[in-house]
């Protein structure tokens, strides 16, 4: 399973890079998206895949019975996701005002600063 | 358990809360910021006092045992760099209040201020790893926001590439942490000092990580080579805002390198520091390089902060006593230079309309005060003695000629040297030569004393270091000390136990 998921995260990461190289701003905040997706999942894998119980522990007993998940990677995970929902729905609104502003979603039209 | 380590990102967190309650309130939200950035001010003296006197300061917050919870640290490196966090923000509130207009405060400007201070300040006295990733989050949603206020198409393009390559950094972060948890099991920082003191086979891995850190972190610092997006966007926002992303922002990463790599990569130094070496370097040249052809008064001041983050660097990677003590010295030095400067950057808009070398001059003859107020910072930039900049440098020079590193000294010489040619580069067109036969009209030319008095204090301040360089280095030796001896943060957060 490791190997799978090895393959998906280097998958997204290239599409991520790809995408961040196109020249429309739009590609670009999809790139975003697919990396923060791929940092998440890296996450879920490096943390070990186990097939577990629920970490919840029996009243009176001081540990698990058996094997169980690690709880805290899916943690990280959720904080990492809604972060990263927040931070997308600003990178969306940019976007648009951009486009408002200097009316192109080429990346070559915004030089301006640059020199 | 101590009050003071959590207080420095209340009393932000507070005032920003407030601040929205009160969002009709233009008068309430200005009151908030000049006392909410006062209060912080006190609370970060009163967290040096503690540190200073009691050692490293530690909270475990909703008293979970380290390394369950989530811990807040405050050594002396934490607490200075939040009592300069302070001091910028107290100082760049009361401009604020002079200059920004009703446009900005409408949008939640004040709001906004408080809760970068409260992800600044989050990240400077987190001992948590994901925790740290947080507050970054935090203080860039702030930033973005902050940056694109107004609204201007030269805004627009700036944020833009601001926000994609601090999202990248962040991902790169996000993904290292992952790889991190997975070879560990533990996000506490001192804990991760700890199981990784003896990595075994895995060294070739925790380096491979350690490298993540440094792009990611050495992003956010704007270090060679990814330094891009922080002159295409620092000279944009308005002057109060550029003022506080040039003090604190990249600060923050410089922070998070000296961070890491004192505390918890420390495997292989000879690789890791001997590239922080390179990078700073590199770093040095390219920033000064750069401000060397631009004609922009924020945007030179925007290249030489990349310029100052390399010498910052500089004493990290060198990695002996004094270099550390040269590095944190820089950074006291250099957040409060830098900022006074933006702020002065925006006193000259205020007379001239204009950030364009070439429209301005004659400032000499109409404005001595503003002058001089322009000289002490710029002369300490380039190292002069007596001011602070002079002895920032001369430790980490001395700290490299020590250490036989004879080539990197001779680049921080050089780079010396070429912010002096800037530095009279912007005093030669801005305050010497004859004003233009048709400048662009002053925007507000009014004599508050508001505008004035931050920049005073910034550059009194500036002296204060250079006259009283012992007492300030003495401070410097110990937060080195405390930063080369990771046993003690480890004793510290864990408890003597371990």
């Amino acid at each position: 399973m490791e190997t799978v998921m090895a393959f998906v995260v280097g998958g997204l990461y290239a599409a991520a890079v790809y995408m961040m190289l196109r020249r429309s701003i739009v590609k670009l905040v999809i790139g975003l998206v697919l990396l923060g997706n791929a940092a998440n999942l890296l996450i879920f894998t490096a943390g070990g895949l186990t097939r577990g119980a629920p970490p919840l522990i029996a009243e009176g007993a001081l540990l698990p019975d058996g094997a169980v998940a690690d709880p805290l990677t899916q943690a990280l995970i959720l904080t990492a996701i809604v972060i990263g929902f927040g931070v997308l729905a600003f990178a969306v609104v940019l976007i648009h005002r951009a486009y408002e502003v200097v009316q192109a979603v080429n990346m070559d039209k915004m030089k301006d600063t640059d020199t | 358990m101590s009050l003071a380590v959590i207080l420095p990102i209340l009393i932000p967190l507070s005032a920003g809360a407030l601040s929205l309650a009160l969002w009709r309130s233009h008068l309430a939200q200005r009151l908030l910021g000049v006392f909410g950035t006062g209060a912080l001010l006190l609370a970060a003296l009163w967290l040096l006092q503690r540190v200073w006197l009691d050692g490293i300061q530690v909270m475990y917050m909703g008293n979970w045992p380290a390394p369950f919870g989530i811990v807040l640290v405050a050594d002396l490196l934490g607490a200075i760099m939040v009592l300069l966090a302070a001091i910028t923000a107290f100082a760049v509130a009361l401009y604020s209040l002079a200059t920004l207009g009703a446009e900005h405060e409408r949008f939640g400007y004040y709001p906004l201020l408080h809760m970068l201070l409260a992800g600044v300040c989050g990240a400077f006295l987190t001992g948590d790893i994901f925790n740290l990733y947080v507050w970054f989050e935090v203080m860039l949603v702030a930033s973005f926001a902050l940056l694109i206020l107004g609204g201007e198409r030269a805004q627009m393009e700036g944020a833009i590439k601001y926000v994609t390559l601090n999202l990248i950094s962040s991902a790169l972060f996000l993904s290292a942490i992952g790889l991190l948890y997975g070879l560990t099991g533990t996000l506490n920082m001192a804990d991760l000092a700890l199981k990784l003191q003896d990595t075994g086979e895995a060294e070739g891995l925790v380096t491979t990580i350690g490298l993540m850190f440094m792009i990611a972190f050495g992003i956010k610092a704007a270090a060679f080579p990814l330094f891009f997006w922080l002159p295409a966007s620092y000279h944009t926002p308005p002057v109060a805002v550029s003022a506080l992303f040039a003090g604190l922002l990249t600060k923050v990463g410089v922070y998070a390198l000296f961070r890491v790599f004192t505390l918890i990569f420390t495997q292989d130094t000879a690789f890791t520091h001997e590239l922080l070496l390179w990078l700073a370097a590199f770093t040095m040249l390219s920033g000064v390089l750069g401000a060397a052809a631009q004609f922009e008064f924020r945007r030179i001041l925007s290249f030489h902060i990349v310029s100052q983050i390399g010498y910052m660097l500089l004493g990290l990677a060198l990695y002996t006593p004094l270099a550390l003590v040269g590095g944190v010295f820089y950074l006291m030095h250099h957040i409060i230079v830098k900022a006074n400067l933006f702020l002065i950057s925006g006193l000259v808009y205020r007379l001239r309309g204009s950030f364009q070398l070439k429209e301005l001059g004659g400032l000499y003859r109409e404005r001595p005060g503003l002058a001089l107020l322009f000289l002490i910072p710029a002369l300490s930039l380039a190292g002069l003695p007596p001011l602070s900049g002079f002895f920032a440098k001369f430790i980490l020079v001395r700290a490299g000629l020590e250490a036989e590193r004879y080539g990197v000294v001779a680049v921080a010489l050089l780079v010396s040297l070429l912010t002096l040619y800037s530095m009279v580069k912007i005093w030669n067109e801005v305050f010497w030569k004859a004003a233009p036969e048709q400048g662009a009209a002053a925007v507000a030319p009014t004599n508050n004393a508001l505008l004035y008095a931050p920049a005073i204090v910034l550059a009194a301040l500036t002296v204060a270091i250079g006259i009283g360089a012992e007492p300030v280095y003495r401070l410097a030796e110990q937060a080195a000390a405390q930063l080369l001896d990771p046993q003690a943060y480890i004793a510290a957060v864990l408890g003597e136990a371990s």
